[in-house]
């Protein structure tokens, strides 16, 4: 295996991983602040990459069908809350896995329901078509790169907003404690109402960015979801330090791993390793550290 | 009572000569023996597992795999299979026990897609497509359960059985420590006893009795594959355990029973029926909250 390959590697496995950071801050912030576990979480990005196969059909200009797209999805995350969410906050885990279950079960037929079975494909805007020579003889498509350069912003932004805004300070509060922040006269509806808004709005924009890698199609957000569970676990639930390590080490471990796996152990248990990886690295923490890596209470 | 009733009913339609409702009543009872299985974890132990798939699609690829290597006896089929679910139940037990309320359900899910993922790798198996079951299972006496009749009176009396375990199991001094630890775990600990190996026991039965219906399963579809332990499936079984109320044993069975109807009956109805299930199921945590409360105490509270 050449330097060239694997930093090619390395550089999906990064953006790979920035995107896993997009789903999971979601999860691990819903957790946090209204301690809720989100099964319907995949759904946000999914319909993320529909709404902008959608609206590039309608709209030509990029920059305004992913700025619809987001805007979408915000008015079905604040529908979502309002209906289904708000009630689920005060109920047991049980209640809410079923719940946010269903939620997901019903939008995966619901886009069936109203773009069909069929696939959608959407194409990169024509300006980030390019590639970008990395080495002399390897070049790395320049969408990818955009795709983890804006992953980073976003964190970064998400990181400003929650350590230098009132807004911030407000939605730390309530993951410390709701009712006294609620008695302080800040309304507690509409932060949580905010949060879940901010939470749907990063694993959709994680949808948007993946619309033109894969193919658009009910259910597509689930894997991802599932992989994210994992990154929340491996870090710790409620951390978003732990969420970034996480996804960083899983979106690395499962790209080097489809590669390295099958060439040491054969094609067949390489495979399994390499789709497995991220599973058995997840026990193999909860096995030492039953909460996680940066996790100091149990969930 | 209710479950003489149902069972009286399932008895009878076997006789009427409708393969249709014959394999409706033996779906019925498969994943009624799965959901009984799953509430012993959720309702009598409070531990939320959202990987029980895994345990049914053991099952079902033994059915499968066994008949490859000639053999089709059912008193060799079902103990291999239960064994083998209790021998993984035992292994992710062990690690998954340690972890508690979020991370326990996550982490069986996790050991949940990691069988998955064997399952869809075994490319010889057809990976992600699976097989068709080569030879159906055999009763002694050579009666096979590739017979829809065979297969729902078999299944009637293997639940039938479960419910009696169950209902045993319940009242014992072990499932009452079981309970014990649900309801209030530093007490137990301070009377010196530690749930821990109690739970490892009761996780490695509800998995081999899920593998039981993994093998009446296989049999109903003549076909192993995959999505048979998909988180999906996982899903649906604690909903069917909800559906009817956990901790009750007549519950889970009664969900099943009403689970299967519904999704028959809805797609009937509409080609979209998945998006009606999904809504029952919101609106049932939402709307019908009577007999859910305080199941998670223990283990769900913060």
């Amino acid at each position: 295996m050449t330097a060239g390959l694997v930093l090619e590697q390395a550089f999906n496995g990064l953006q790979f991983g920035m995107v896993l950071f997009l789903m999971a801050v979601g999860v691990t912030l819903a957790f946090g602040v209204m301690n809720l576990i989100n099964l319907a979480h995949g759904s946000m990005l999914m319909l993320g990459a529909y709404f902008i196969a959608a609206a590039a059909q309608k709209i030509t200009a990029y920059p305004l069908a992913f700025v619809a797209a987001l805007m979408l999805t915000a008015v079905a995350a604040v529908l979502l809350e309002v209906v289904v969410m708000r009630p689920l906050y005060r109920m047991g885990h049980l209640d809410q896995v079923l719940a946010t279950f269903g939620v997901s079960i019903a939008v995966n037929e619901a886009v069936i329901m109203v773009w069909g079975r069929e696939a959608m494909f959407v194409a990169p805007p024509d300006w980030l078509d390019g590639t970008v020579a990395l080495t002399e003889t390897i070049s790395y498509p320049l969408y990818r790169l955009a795709i983890t350069a804006v992953a980073a912003l976003a964190g970064l932004a998400l990181w400003l907003l929650l350590a230098r805004t009132r807004l911030g300070m407000r939605i730390r509060a309530g993951a410390e404690n709701g009712d006294i922040v609620g008695a302080l006269g800040v309304n507690v509806r509409l932060l949580f109402i905010g949060v879940f808004v901010i939470s749907s709005l990063l694993a959709a924009l994680g949808g948007v960015m993946l619309g033109p890698l894969i193919a658009v199609q009910s259910g597509m957000g689930d894997p991802l979801l599932i992989l994210a569970l994992a990154v929340v676990v491996i870090g710790g639930v409620g951390s978003l330090k732990g969420a970034l390590v996480a996804s960083l080490a899983v979106g690395l471990i499962d790209t080097f791993g489809r590669m390295i796996w099958p060439q040491w152990l054969g094609d067949v248990v390489g495979n399994i390793v390499a789709n497995a990886s991220v599973y058995i690295l997840m026990a193999l923490v909860i096995a030492v550290r039953p909460s996680g890596l940066y996790g100091n209470h149990a969930a | 009572m209710l479950l003489g009733l149902l069972l009286a009913v399932a008895l009878i339609v076997p006789l009427l000569g409708q393969p249709y409702y014959t394999r409706l009543v033996a779906r019925m009872a498969i994943f009624g023996i799965a959901a009984l299985s799953l509430d012993l974890l959720v309702g009598y132990a409070g531990l939320v597992s959202f990987g029980h798939a895994a345990f049914f699609g053991i099952g079902v690829y033994c059915a499968g795999l066994l008949p490859m290597m000639g053999v089709q006896q059912v008193w060799v089929i079902v103990p291999v299979a239960m064994l083998v679910a209790a021998l993984y139940g035992a292994l992710s037990g062990l690690i998954s026990l340690r972890a508690s309320g979020l991370y326990f359900i996550f982490i069986t899910l996790a050991f949940a897609e990691i069988v998955f993922y064997i399952a869809q790798g075994l490319r010889m198996l057809g990976g992600d497509d699976g097989f068709r079951l080569p030879a159906p299972t055999l009763l002694p006496g050579g009666a096979s359960l590739a017979n829809p009749v065979v297969l729902a009176y078999t299944m009637l009396a293997a639940l039938v059985l479960a419910v009696w375990v169950a209902r045993r199991l319940s009242e014992s001094h072990f499932g009452q420590v079981v309970v014990a630890a649900r309801d209030n775990e530093t007490r137990l600990r301070a009377m010196g006893l530690s749930p821990y190996p109690y739970r490892l026991a009761l996780y490695m039965i509800a998995s081999a009795l899920c593998a039981l219906a993994g093998v009446g399963f296989a049999n109903l579809v003549e076909y192993a594959s995959p999505a048979s332990m998909s988180w999906v499936v996982s899903g649906e079984f604690l909903f069917m355990v909800i559906l009817g109320s956990a901790a009750t044993i007549v519950g889970p069975v009664l969900g099943a029973v009403v689970f299967v109807g519904l999704e028959q009956l809805l797609s009937a109805v509409t080609e979209h029926w998945l998006f009606w299930l999904g809504i029952v199921l919101v609106l049932r945590v939402l709307l019908l909250r009577q007999g859910i409360h305080g199941l998670l105490a223990g283990g769900g509270q913060r």
